[in-house]
């Protein structure tokens, strides 16, 4: 059976023997690492200091706008927070924490006690962190030459040929362009990581079919990362030529072309959403059925659900350029290669909801978030259809909808799933529980405050207004939507800090936890909390999706049911 | 307080406005029965197996999937996606491939940074930000028109009539509207164009026929010489002034920046930035800044002489 220990020793004690244990010992314990749950802790907290800073300037931006004509931040400066908020929050905040979370649960998830390339994972870890740094550095470096502006002012996206040196001289945009390529390094060296240790490193007996949803989601993210990063890096670096030695790429008016960039940023750009997501995904595929006490339904749909996202996404990119004049046929290719990505995404929802019904739902946190996520992330695909319409996007897009529409998105459905998976994993990672009762706080003040922000942040997109404008005037009827779109923040900034609380304060009181506080069934629960440097002392033998449960229920295996 | 208008997407006034928002109930009313009947069962499924169950020690039945519900629960999506899709294609087609009629009037509409030239090629008319068109009531006379840019990408957008159709440089696209209402439409730039993309503002009038006609009649008069500004109109023609701004009947004949020509015709100044009065005109050439930071207009430095001057003259041109 699972149990008997197979001849794969234990290995000595690898952890690095520490001699002294002051403050400068530990740092420079955590800066010379290479074990996968060091940098993925590291990831995350990378990942969640940014969402930190990227929150604070969107407080700043709402603050702006809560009222029409107000005068608290200066256009320049609204311009930057947008473009830092956006880059941040999508290579600063989302990538480190979906890579964070992939680095140190995969090689648990498989049996597994490192990824395959641990060196190059560090290398990864502090060439983003790097590239991050240096973005916010363009606060005091990017005047340049020119003395023109600080931060960059180009947006997340950086449409050219406002990128161009003749509209965006100084150093500005060159230090969004170089830290972007840089984190964008880091990331394509993760993801071939991620995938050699997923192809060559699983436990005995863990075949493909066999490993949890989270994994799959992981390999499928790594693969469409190594397909459209290197485009983006490849436009950035003619960017880079454009600016620096004279080339004309984009440049218009030498002939080049504005709209090559955006085929090239949004061939990049749109999987992009899907590599937040699908691992979002990954989460609640993991604790849905735990806190369900119940196995995940249709299994092999899902995986294929997973993998058919990944595909299709792939297809659907110039549905952020309906407007840019690409004529009838192509407009109704991507509308409807858009329209499909519904479908296996439907298919996720639907599989989720079976494995829901018919079981005992514990209302623990973790729960709680994933099914404030269930409904959020239906919103979310169905204003998707909604822009997938592409006369209706003719309308939407570029408006205040299209705002409401991603943050729905990447909030509703990547960030929730975050929090979920944190107080899920918490245990796991440092042995110790987080507060349920801090948690509950946490989960209904950030509901309540997303819900309020950005559900009526569809309204006034529809009334006419465009996105990225500093200010409005009073007479659009936009005013009472944007108060209430501001009033939804002091709620989720209260829910952070009560995040951050009790993070800190659980670390050194919060509850032990035991090896698997959650009576749950993937080997990440097999090994102790927090786990040794080398993960497990003998390499677990697979038999089933649900090794644990098979250790539980030896009288009734998973394998015969798969 | 000026009297709200809202561009409402659902307000629409022009043929291809009403097009999308038939359109768009179709797709909102499909999405809307989705989300009821998921988040209906969702709901149920969360109250009905979130009670606490009689024994919580006893694992529940452990279901592992089912062909049949997992296939439909895929092909009836797919389904729904075939029917939207074919609707979507028909009004595509339907709003882009619409022939332009002979008579149709022609207005090209190029972004700058950060204001609209509007063109009447065949009417030679040239204007900044205000768009006049006629009223399209008993027979059909849509406007279309061409949209360009001269340096970043800019998206033209008067929500009441048309769907947005961006200005990129090197390129032409075409948009068309058929006001069917008289009245004053707004609308501004929808793609991030730089510093004032905020401050972009376009307005569409839609006139009654015969008042359109006057309005081009006025448009295509050069403005009156009058003597008692001779001061300011030398000003204007002495000073950089011409490098950029066209008067029509006078030297000036720059392009940079918007026409002048009939500068007292149209109701803002700087896209938005502020209402054109004299007094908002004086502050203006003093110091574009003021109201528009970062406006490619430089403060001139003028004295206040010349400032009254040089405004005694450009409110002359009606």
């Amino acid at each position: 059976m699972s149990s008997v220990p197979t001849a794969v020793p234990a290995p000595r004690d690898i952890a690095p023997a520490t001699e002294s244990s002051g403050v400068l010992a530990i740092l420079h314990e955590w800066v010379v690492t290479v074990d996968h749950k060091r940098l993925g802790v590291m990831y995350v907290a990378t990942g969640l200091v940014f969402l930190v800073i990227g929150g604070l300037e969107a407080t700043l931006m709402r603050l702006q706008l809560a009222w029409p004509g107000l005068t608290l931040v200066p256009p320049d400066t609204f311009n930057r927070l947008f473009t830092l908020h956006g880059t941040t929050m999508v290579f600063l905040m989302g990538i480190p924490i979906v890579f964070g979370f992939g680095n140190y649960l995969v090689p648990l998830m498989i049996g597994a006690r490192d990824l395959a390339f641990p060196r190059l994972n560090a290398f990864g870890f502090w060439v983003l962190l790097f590239g991050g740094v240096l973005l916010y550095f363009s606060f005091i470096g990017g005047d340049g030459l020119y003395g023109a502006g600080s931060a960059p002012a180009v947006g997340w996206f950086a449409y050219a040929p406002l990128s161009e040196r003749a509209f965006t001289p100084g150093n500005a945009t060159d230090y969004w362009n170089l830290s972007i390529l840089v984190t964008g390094f880091g990331t394509i060296a993760t993801a071939i990581n991620l995938i050699a240790t997923i192809a060559t490193m699983r436990a005995p007996g863990m075949t493909l079919g066999r490993m949890p949803i989270y994994v799959w989601t992981m390999l499928t993210v790594s693969a469409m990362t190594l397909l459209v990063l290197p485009p983006l890096s490849a436009a950035q670096i003619m960017l880079l030529l454009d600016r620096f030695l004279g080339a004309h790429y984009f440049d218009t008016q030498a002939g080049g072309s504005a709209i090559i960039w955006q085929h090239f940023f949004w061939f990049f750009g749109h999987p992009e959403v899907y590599i937040l997501m699908v691992p979002g995904f990954g989460f609640v595929s993991e604790i849905i059925p735990v806190f369900s006490r119940k196995v995940i339904f249709g299994y092999a749909s899902l995986v294929a659900a997973t993998v058919a996202i990944g595909a299709v996404s792939m297809s659907t990119w110039a549905h952020h350029m309906f407007t840019v004049g690409m004529g009838s046929t192509l407009n109704s290719f991507f509308a409807v290669s858009t329209m499909l990505v519904g479908v296996p995404t439907g298919v996720k929802i639907f599989n989720w909801l079976g494995t829901m019904y018919g079981g005992k739902l514990r209302f623990r946190t973790p729960l709680l978030f994933c099914c404030a996520f269930l409904f959020q992330m239906l919103c979310a695909g169905l204003t998707g259809i909604h822009l997938a319409v592409a006369p209706f996007d003719w309308q939407l897009t570029d408006s205040y909808f299209v705002v409401a529409h991603f943050h729905f998105v990447l909030i509703g459905g990547l960030v929730f799933t975050v929090f979920a998976a944190i107080y899920y994993w918490f245990p796991k990672v440092t042995g110790r529980m987080l507060s349920e009762r801090l948690g509950k706080w946490h989960f209904w003040l950030f509901t309540i405050g997303f819900n309020v922000t950005f559900v009526t942040m569809h309204f006034p997109g529809v009334l006419g207004m465009p996105r990225r404008i500093y200010t409005y005037p009073a007479d659009r009827g936009w005013d009472m939507l944007n108060l209430v779109t501001t009033v939804g923040v002091p709620f989720q900034a209260a829910a952070v800090l009560i995040l951050v609380i009790n993070i800190v304060y659980s670390l050194r009181h919060g509850a032990p936890a035991g090896d698997n506080p959650w009576e749950a069934w993937t080997l990440e629960w097999a090994t102790s909390s927090p786990p040794p440097a080398y993960n497990f002392a003998v390499v677990p033998a697979v038999t089933s999706r649900r090794p644990l449960w098979d250790l539980q229920h030896p009288d009734d295996p998973d394998g015969p049911h798969e | 307080m000026t009297p709200v208008q809202t561009p409402s997407i659902f307000a629409p006034v022009s043929t291809p406005a009403f097009a999308i928002r038939e359109l768009s109930f179709f797709v909102l009313g499909i999405t809307a029965v989705i989300f009821v009947i998921v988040a209906g069962f969702a709901i149920y499924t969360l109250i009905r197996f979130g009670r606490r169950p009689a024994n919580p020690d006893l694992e529940p039945a452990q279901v592992y999937g089912s062909k049949q519900i997992e296939l439909a629960w895929t092909v009836v999506p797919f389904l729904i996606v075939v029917v939207l899709f074919l609707v979507t294609a028909r009004y595509v087609w339907g709003i882009e491939r619409r022939a332009q009629p002979a008579d149709a009037l022609e207005i090209t509409v190029v972004g700058n940074q950060w204001w609209w030239e509007i063109r009447y090629p065949k009417l030679g008319i040239v204007t900044a930000n205000e768009i006049h068109v006629p009223v399209a009531d008993a027979r059909p006379t849509p406007t279309f028109f061409t949209i360009q840019s001269v340096d970043v990408a800019h998206s033209f957008w008067i929500p009441q009539l048309a769907g947005k159709m961006d200005a990129i440089p090197n390129k032409t696209n075409r948009v068309w509207i058929e006001p069917r209402q008289v009245g004053t439409y707004v609308g501004q730039c929808a793609e991030y164009c730089g510093l004032q993309h905020a401050l972009m503002l376009l307005v569409v009038v839609v006139h009654p026929k015969d008042e359109f006609q006057a309005w081009v009649a006025a448009q295509q008069t050069p403005p009156v010489d009058q003597a008692t500004v001779t001061a300011g109109r030398q000003l204007f023609s002495s000073l950089a002034c011409i490098n950029c701004h066209t008067v029509r009947g006078t030297g000036g004949n720059g392009v940079f920046g918007p026409d002048l020509t009939h500068l007292m015709s149209r109701s803002t100044l700087g896209a938005g930035a502020a209402r054109n009065t004299p007094e908002n005109l004086r502050a203006w050439v003093k110091d574009p800044g003021a109201f528009k930071t970062g406006a490619l207009m430089p403060a001139m430095k003028l004295d206040d002489t010349q400032l009254d001057q040089l405004v005694a003259y450009l409110v002359t041109l009606r």
